[in-house]
């Protein structure tokens, strides 16, 4: 499988709509894998992946790691209290010490946005962006759009609406790159507060209003609504944002019949999003969990896994 | 020793004349100008230097510069901001109170004298802090600073915060005859953001500047130099709204000036894409929008000055993630050929650029310099304007390499500076 030619992965703003449908192809024949009875192949044999989370993360970290397990890399922790980074030092000078060891990926979650970036400037091996910061969460978008293929067919002419805090979401921003990169119609939804300053130029369309921006629409996207932006002064009280922008069974009504609706996780049931939406018969939320592996199987292939002779199979 | 500066085109900001002139210095003092050719070797030494059909300016004076001395000398030094300075075209820099400790006491003031008597290259004017530790809380003493002297007062680099305090300061410096230079920044529009905020913002995910919060402190500045009769200088604007407010305020005859700097009129919040940390600075780098207003308000004479905010810092504060990196570039050995760029651009003439590079921060800070005439101090830059060069890390004499200049191909440099008719710096051939 050749037509991947990047050393990273940093975010969808760097990825053509070629690269992004050989990433859920390949996805699409790694996902067998994770149905067998053993589920590991041979194909990154030999190959070290450092998982380096300076930010807690469950999901994404847990699912990194099976995908690397599957394919038979080594894998190795590292977070930020276990690095030397307690210790004050600067992230450049601890990739630059992982690097002294050879590995052949580093999978980095970080709060600061471009921390991949200055880490992929730095290191031979290659980056995966795992999250930075409010800017990208490539891997995510990847296995959403993944999902919405597998759900739908095709992205292509998709009316799309993405709900929530959009100005501090990578989710948000990697999909509204990638989705539109695909050619769906992309709206994006929330309270004004939580809205970025020309989020139109992006390509998308703006209707604060969630219940008005679901109308019609093929995916129902919501994002979580991280409580301490209350703090901030984005919303007065949970209970007022639940009221005028969480979805429940009644505004998903508004959206056509065949609607899907996504979430990243973790939820804030009853907040952003209402139990009976989140466990609904529309509800992909778990399949969301289920590609993710796919997806990142698919990833750590084409970067580090194409040069290899050995078959996936 | 008697000097002659032969051959070279003297730009005169005061007449706005260009014209091929021969210039005699005894001592520290400009002796005759004269008509070229109208000089013969008399008898007795004299020192020839060949402008040969280079530009001779005033010498250049930077009346916002950051020599880091005391407390950061990692970054800077007197001594070699000083050379980065001769090296940049200047003879004169003022520089700025966030230090540490800050200049907000005489023995501070005094200090920095006293270093940059021994770097002994150009002439460093001090500017107080206007209140004791840049704290925002209690004014410094005006008096005494200004008696060890100091030219003007700024919590440059920490704005203040309070409005009251900012009023007692004006009224207080107005006594004084200091210059009070204000960095206006609302510090909770700002709080959080690394980049100005809009379409570049949104896009790579990174917190947002408003414009706004300049400009609420530009207006608030204003309607207190209305209040209390006091100039007031605006530092670095950044924003369309800034200077069109300053516009509105000279119109109604207000005792407002302002600066920016070559980045705000060069470059645009697109330079921060690839998270260049070389590029973050304070304000942030805005629309194109933005740099259009700047470069109008700099045509119309909105905007009185050039200043290079030349802010040095080590990759100790910039080799690090975009958010955690302190803002500022260096700029005092760029700013000269940015703005020849304006010439060449046609936005301003080459005294009316020349003008906002000496003539005019003399003014402001009410000291000696801008002006090419018999019997007033040597203090002279000669220019090569066709130069052309790309700028390298190597070349840069400032002991910080922060700026996104370097690679980039620039026009004019300096190749002499005279300051008090003592040559301090020559480019090597």
């Amino acid at each position: 499988m050749g037509g991947f030619a990047h050393k990273d992965l940093l975010g969808m703003t760097q990825l053509s709509v070629e690269e992004i449908n050989l990433i859920l192809d390949t996805a699409d024949s790694l996902k067998e894998i994770s149905e067998r009875d053993v589920k590991k192949v041979p194909t990154l044999r030999g190959k070290s992946i450092i998982n380096f989370f300076y930010e807690p993360s469950t999901r994404t970290k847990t699912s990194f790691e099976v995908a690397a397990k599957r394919l038979s890399a080594d894998t190795l922790s590292l977070s930020a209290s276990t690095s030397s980074m307690v210790k004050g030092e600067t992230l450049i000078d601890t990739a630059r010490n992982l690097q002294a060891m050879n590995p052949d990926l580093i999978v980095l979650r970080h709060s600061s946005s471009g921390a991949p970036h200055l880490l992929a400037k730095v290191m031979d091996a290659g980056v995966i962006n795992a999250g930075d910061g409010i800017n990208e969460h490539p891997t995510q978008a990847l296995l959403d759009m993944y999902t919405i293929r597998e759900k739908k067919g095709r992205i292509e002419g998709l009316e799309i609406a993405i709900i929530g805090d959009i100005a501090h979401s990578r989710v948000a921003r990697s999909n509204i790159i990638g989705l539109t990169k695909m050619g769906a119609k992309v709206t994006v939804s929330g309270p004004p507060t939580m809205m970025p300053l020309d989020v139109d130029k992006m390509g998308v369309g703006v209707e604060f209003d969630p219940r008005k921006a679901v109308e019609g629409k093929d995916v129902v996207m919501l994002l979580r609504i991280q409580l301490e932006r209350q703090s901030k002064l984005l919303f007065p009280t949970l209970r007022e944002y639940t009221n005028f922008f969480g979805i429940n069974a009644e505004a998903i009504k508004r959206a056509k019949e065949d609607v899907i609706v996504m979430h990243p996780g973790p939820m804030n049931r009853g907040v952003e999003i209402d139990s009976e939406v989140a466990d609904g018969p529309y509800s992909v939320i778990l399949d969301q969990v289920a590609n993710g592996v796919a997806v990142r199987m698919a990833i750590l292939y084409l970067l580090i896994g194409g040069a290899r002779s050995d078959k996936v199979d | 020793m008697t000097k002659w500066i032969k051959d070279g085109r003297i730009v005169d900001p005061v007449t706005e004349r260009v014209e091929q002139l021969d210039i005699i210095v005894e001592g520290d003092r400009i002796s005759k100008i004269l008509p070229c050719g109208s000089i013969s070797r008399g008898s007795g030494e004299i020192e020839i230097i060949d402008a040969g059909g280079n530009l001779v300016l005033p010498g250049l004076i930077d009346m916002h510069t950051h020599l880091r001395e005391p407390g950061y000398e990692y970054k800077e030094t007197i001594a070699s901001g000083s050379l980065a300075a001769a090296a940049g075209g200047f003879t004169a820099i003022a520089c700025m109170p966030n230090t540490e400790p800050p200049n907000d006491s005489r023995s501070v003031t005094e200090f920095i004298l006293e270093q940059a008597k021994r770097a002994n290259l150009v002439r460093v004017y001090p500017i107080a802090a206007i209140s004791v530790g840049q704290k925002g809380e209690r004014l410094t003493e005006f008096g005494d600073l200004k008696e060890a002297g100091a030219v003007g007062v700024s919590d440059d680099g920490r704005p203040v915060v309070n409005t009251e305090l900012m009023r007692r300061a004006m009224e207080y410096a107005r006594f004084h005859g200091l210059t009070v230079i204000s960095h206006c920044e609302d510090l909770y529009l700002s709080e959080g953001g690394v980049m100005h905020e809009g379409e570049i913002s949104t896009k790579i995910g990174l917190p947002g500047i408003p414009a706004s919060s300049e400009e609420i402190m530009v207006y608030r500045e204003i309607c207190l130099a209305k209040h209390t009769g006091c100039p007031v200088h605006i530092a670095h604007v950044s924003t369309a709204e800034s200077v069109a407010l300053i516009r509105r305020a000279k119109e109604a005859g207000l005792p407002v000036t302002a600066e920016t700097a070559p980045h705000y009129f060069t470059l645009n919040h697109r330079a921060v894409m690839g998270y260049d940390t070389n590029a973050k600075v304070s304000p942030p780098l805005r629309s194109e929008a933005d740099v259009e207003a700047v470069k109008q308000g700099l045509k119309d004479g909105t905007i009185d000055v050039i200043a290079t905010d030349h802010a040095p810092h080590s990759p100790l504060e910039k080799e690090v993630e975009f958010d955690k990196a302190s803002p500022g570039m260096i700029g005092l050995e760029t700013a000269l050929s940015l703005t020849l760029d304006l010439v060449k651009e046609r936005i301003l003439t080459l005294p009316e650029a020349i003008r906002k590079l000496s003539l005019t921060p003399s003014k402001i800070l009410d000291i000696e310099g801008g002006r090419i005439e018999e019997g007033r101090e040597a203090d002279l830059t000669i220019v090569d304007d066709s130069a052309e060069y790309v700028l390298t890390e190597d070349e840069i004499l400032s002991k910080s390499k922060n700026t996104p200049f370097i690679g980039k191909q620039l026009r004019g440099r300096a190749v002499l500076t005279m300051v008090g008719g003592r040559v301090v710096w020559q480019r090597a051939r």
